[in-house]
Order: structure tokens, then C-alpha cells, then sequence
């Protein structure tokens, strides 16, 4: 803040010409910019709930015409995307559980000074990001458990990160003070009671951001899905998505009659709804949340 | 450093003492122990197969060992070079777009001083990063469709007409490096402007007293406090080089752009799981996997030697 005020007052004493040029190449760049990031997302939304044909012909550029939702109705009869949809939140709600009691509580423990062995595990929790058995095995390993198509696959077998672990035991290292931890040991308090008493209730921002992070993760991943999940009623949403925006991707090769070009603008109108469906919670959610996801990153920066 | 020695020297216990001591923080650590044995150590015995005929009926051990035959196999064959090379003009053009630009964009962030312009700024470079991939690239065909889609029309109004850019190869990684510019550009510079906001303000005000101009000040104060991070960040990528992500680039394949988008990853995964050659598909990723590996050490290697920034 101070900086700002004092670069206000230095310009303001005397902008050269230099400094002139400058700042309109600068604001000109990023309305540029600003604009190329905001157009495409915004022309999917008019594009929702525009005349299928209009948007077919390039006629809907700017602004929406020929408004009607039929798209939109549609979709809200395609029981396989809502399967996917609450599949979705279900992981979402019990994979961030999981992630955050398992994660936390190690990067706490890894944190203290006082662990014996702390080089071995830290060693333990590093391997895993330069050396892993690779797909296949791993698969193997799945299904030797019996989690092949199993709810649990997605939000057990990978829910530790090493990443966060270190986000956490960072925050710890440096946001609680070793004060605290001897005050609490003169009160007979051990590491498990400091951690749940103390630390926790001071570790909000932490715990937010891995929590985010978590979900975000699990909203949008397929991979795990496609590859461990068979059945139809367990498919998370993306791997619904993927169906209905890749997978009739050839649709247009068979177009021969004017019917056929109808249900093919139709077939492009469900498309943008559904990213319109599917994109907008999270979307929404992230203006509430930026704060804690700026946070992270900063923590994630900082070197343990 | 220090800190951690004395403990050492002062606490200086025995094993038995030191677990003792330590048991409840073990406890903390066991739900995470026991899910990466499981299944993040126990696989790494699984790249085994890769040296053995392995048939699913025999098991693991009770395969025959096979040597160094996967491996040659695939060093032998057609998909060896074409892989390889697909992956790394991938990578390589990935992390020549998509390193610099953040760091230009937070340099542009920090000489806005239009707070409210800022803000709207920041939040609409950010938002693309939170399109999950499979609806990334529903948004690449359709905006690339010739026929239909908004690209095709926008060149259009400028009298050109769009190729079908999905089914040509040498469109592809532009497509994929640009998309991926696009998508998180804005996402990744939020680590250079928190860089930039620690830098000391004097330093601007002395340099405004001196008539520096904000090109100046951007030059001899910005870049030069970005330096230490941009090369933790250079480190990290070029560590992966190998490891380009799967998902966007198997969603965005198809037959007509397969000889410059079958990159290691996606061919793993289909000798793999799709074709059922478990030894040869484990085979490949644990040579990719070793690339890997040598490559991060390597540049953390040189970095060590030419400056003072290293990661491990």
C-alpha cells in the first residue's frame, strides 16, 4: 500500500512523456488480454440459449438472438448427466475429507523438530514425486485390493500429496510459534492434544486451501474414472461431459438431409449448455474463495 | 539448520528413546503411511513385468523373466522415435509459451495502478484456469469446427477461410501449447506478483528520485527480484519435460492428428490398458520414468553450480 502511494506521488510530481507512452501500451495490452480471456467463455453463454441455426451461421457474435431454452430443457431430462452430477459432488464431499485427515495431520507431524526419524520420512513422502511403478502396476495393485469399480478407488488409493504435505508442514513450520509448543508442554499437553487444541483452530487458512484445492481436483479429474470406474451409475461428471462433447464428435460426417443439419446445430446447442452446467459452481464459487487460493499459492512458493 | 543440529546435539537420544518419544507424531503420520505403502510403493515391485514375460495367470513372480526384450522391443520399433520426439516438440514448445508469459504478465500487473482496472484484470486471466480439461478441449473442437464454429466465422469476417485445424497434424501442438497458454497464463503469474509485492518500495522511490522511467525501474528493479523464482519454476519444468499431461492430449487425439499428438503417455495407456501388453506398456513408463528423473537431477545439478538457487 505504502508503495503504491509513493509511486502515486512521485509520477504525479512529474510523468514524462516516457512514462505516458508506457502506460497506454500497458492498458491497451491487457483489455486485449482481459478480453481474449473473458470472450470465449462468454460467447458459450450466449451461445446456450441462442437460436441453434443463427449460432450454426455465425450470426451470434456479440450479443444472444432468438432466446429460448430448449437446450437447457433437454438436459434437465438426460438422467445420466444428474447420475453424473451428484456422483461428482459425492467425491467431491468424501474426497476432501479424506484428503485433508490425511494430509494434515502428517505435514503437522513432519513439522515438528522433536520427530524421530524426520529425514527418513520426509525422504518417504519426497520418492513418490520423482519415481512411481507406473500405470500398469498400479492398476494391478487396484485391483488386487478389489477397488476396480469400486466408489472408494476415487477417493482413497491417491488421496495422499506430497505437495500438500509440504503446503502444510510450511504453514506450520513458519505461522506457529515453537513458544506456543513449550507453553503447552509445561502444561502437560502432548503433540496430539496441541495439535487438535492448538494448532488446528490456528490453521484455518491451511486447511482451506488444501480443502480447495481438493475439491478442484476432484471436480474436474477424469483420468482415475476412465480408467478404474466401468459401471454407468458410478461415472463422475466429467466422464459424462466427455461423452457428450467428445465422444459424437463424428456426428457431422453424416449430415445429408436437412434434418440431419437440425439435430446437428441441436447436437452443438447441448453442448454449450453443458459447459455452461457443469463449469458454473465452480466458477461462481471461485470469486468467494479467491482470497485462501491466493493464500496457497503463496504458501506453496515459500521453501521449507 | 542450525536449529535442527542443536536439537540433535541436546536431545541426542537412542533409537528406542527417540521412538518412544515420537510415537504419537507416528500415529499422526500412519493413515498416510499405510495409503502410499499400499499404493504408491508397493506397485513400484510391480515394474518387475517390464523385465518379464508377464501373463496375469502366472503372476508377478511366477512369470518368466524376459530381460531387457520389452525394452528393445520398443526401442526397436517405429513408435519409439515418433513418441519421443511428439513429446518433447510438445513439452519444449509448452515451456517456451507458458514460462515467459506469466512473468510478462506480472510485470504488467505490478505498473497497473488503476486498483479497480487491476482487479478486474487479474480475475479475468484467472478464470480460464478453472475449466476442467474434458470441457477445455469440448471448447477447442467446437470453437475449431470449419464449419460451424466461432473461429471459422470471426476469420471469416476478415475474408479467410479456417482449415480443419483438428485433423491436421502440424496444427496440433500449436492448438495444444496456445490453449494451454490461454487456460492458465493468468493462474500461473499469481506467483510472481506475490514475489513483486515483497520487493522493498524504496527501491522504486530512490529510482523515481534518479528519473527513472517505469520501463527503467521495470528492467533494473522487477526482473531482476523475479530472478530467484522464475529459476525454481524453470527447474520444475524442465524436470518434467517428459511428462506431458495425459488427459488433455488423449481427449484432443484423433486418427488424423495421431503423428504428432501420440505422445508417451497416451501410447502407454493404449499398449496398456487398451491392448492388454502389460509388460511392454510398463515397460516404456519406467523408461520415461527414468528420463525423468535424470533430467530433474541434471538441471538441479547445473543450477547448483551456476548460482545458488536449487531445489533439492
Amino acid at each position: 500500500m505504502s508503495r503504491n502511494k509513493a509511486v502515486k506521488t512521485g509520477t504525479k510530481v512529474k510523468k514524462s512523456r516516457e512514462d505516458w507512452i508506457f502506460d497506454i501500451v500497458l492498458y491497451t495490452i491487457a483489455v486485449i488480454l482481459a478480453l481474449i480471456a473473458l470472450y470465449p467463455m462468454y460467447f458459450i453463454v450466449i451461445a446456450s440459449f441462442s437460436d441453434p441455426a443463427l449460432v450454426s451461421n455465425g450470426e451470434i457474435m456479440f450479443i444472444p438472438k432468438g432466446v429460448n431454452f430448449k437446450a437447457y430443457k433437454e438436459l434437465a431430462s438426460y438422467s445420466k448427466l444428474w447420475i453424473g452430477y451428484r456422483n461428482t459432488i459425492l467425491y467431491v464431499i468424501v474426497g476432501m475429507a479424506v484428503t485433508l485427515i490425511v494430509n494434515i495431520p502428517a505435514s503437522y507431524a513432519l513439522s515438528r523438530k522433536g520427530l524421530y526419524g524426520k529425514k527418513f520420512f520426509t525422504a518417504f513422502y519426497l520418492i513418490p514425486m520423482f519415481f512411481t511403478g507406473g500405470l500398469i502396476p498400479t492398476y494391478m495393485v487396484v485391483k488386487q485390493f478389489n477397488l476396480l469399480d469400486n466408489f472408494f478407488v476415487m477417493v482413497i488409493p491417491f488421496s495422499v500429496v506430497t505437495y500438500y504435505i509440504i503446503v502444510g508442514r510450511t504453514f506450520f513450520n513458519t505461522s506457529i510459534p515453537d513458544d506456543l509448543w513449550e507453553a503447552a508442554q509445561l502444561d502437560g499437553c502432548g503433540y496430539i492434544g496441541f495439535f487438535f487444541r492448538v494448532v488446528l483452530p490456528l490453521s484455518k487458512a491451511v486447511i482451506a486451501v488444501i480443502a480447495l484445492w481438493a475439491a478442484v481436483g476432484q471436480w474436474n479429474s477424469y483420468f482415475n474414472a476412465l480408467i478404474y470406474l466401468r459401471s454407468p451409475e458410478l461415472q463422475p461428471l466429467q466422464i459424462v461431459l466427455r461423452s457428450i462433447l467428445i465422444g459424437n464428435q463424428t456426428i457431422s460426417a453424416m449430415t445429408t438431409g436437412a434434418a440431419a443439419v437440425e439435430a446437428k446445430q441441436m447436437a452443438d446447442l447441448i453442448k454449450y449448455a453443458v459447459i455452461v452446467v457443469s463449469s458454473a459452481p465452480i466458477m461462481c464459487m471461485y470469486p468467494l474463495v479467491q482470497k485462501y487460493f491466493n493464500q496457497g499459492v503463496m504458501l506453496g512458493s515459500l521453501k521449507g | 539448520m542450525s536449529n535442527h543440529n542443536k536439537q540433535k546435539k541436546k536431545g541426542s537420544v537412542g533409537f528406542v528413546e527417540g521412538v518412544k518419544r515420537s510415537k504419537s507424531l507416528y500415529l499422526l503420520m500412519l493413515p498416510s503411511i499405510v495409503i502410499f505403502l499400499l499404493f504408491t510403493y508397493y506397485p513400484m515391485y510391480g515394474v518387475l513385468i517390464a523385465f518379464k514375460d508377464f501373463t496375469p495367470a502366472q503372476g508377478i513372480m511366477g512369470s518368466p523373466w524376459a530381460g531387457l526384450k520389452y525394452f528393445k522391443q520398443f526401442f526397436n520399433s517405429y513408435q519409439f522415435t515418433l513418441t519421443i520426439r511428439n513429446t518433447l516438440v510438445i513439452s519444449l514448445y509448452t515451456i517456451l509459451v507458458t514460462f515467459p508469459l506469466p512473468i510478462a504478465m506480472a510485470l504488467m500487473c505490478n505498473q497497473m495502478k488503476a486498483l479497480k482496472f487491476k482487479k478486474f484484470f487479474q480475475v479475468s486471466t484467472y478464470l480460464p484456469h478453472f475449466i476442467s480439461t474434458v470441457v477445455m478441449c469440448g471448447m477447442i473442437i467446437l470453437f475449431l469446427s470449419p464449419s460451424s464454429g466461432i473461429i471459422a466465422k470471426l476469420v471469416g469476417l476478415l475474408g479467410f477461410k479456417l482449415p480443419n485445424l483438428m485433423g491436421s497434424a502440424s496444427a496440433f501442438p500449436h492448438i495444444y501449447v496456445w490453449t494451454e497458454a490461454w487456460q492458465h497464463v493468468g493462474w500461473d503469474s499469481i506467483l510472481y506478483i506475490a514475489t513483486l509485492s515483497a520487493v522493498d518500495p524504496t527501491l522504486y522511490e530512490a529510482a523515481t528520485m534518479d528519473g527513472a522511467s517505469k520501463w527503467h525501474k521495470m528492467l533494473h528493479i522487477d526482473i531482476p527480484a523475479l530472478m530467484p523464482t522464475a529459476t525454481i519454476m524453470f527447474i520444475l519444468r524442465m524436470g518434467s519435460v517428459m511428462s506431458v499431461g495425459f488427459e488433455k492430449i488423449y481427449l484432443l487425439q484423433n486418427t488424423l492428428n495421431s503423428s504428432t499428438s501420440e505422445i508417451i503417455s497416451t501410447y502407454v495407456y493404449k499398449v496398456g490398458l487398451v491392448s492388454n501388453q502389460y509388460s511392454l506398456s510398463s515397460a516404456i513408463g519406467l523408461f520415461n520414468n527414468l528420463i525423468n528423473l535424470i533430467l530433474l537431477l541434471t538441471v538441479n545439478a547445473i543450477s547448483k553450480k551456476l548460482g545458488d538457487t536449487s531445489l533439492i
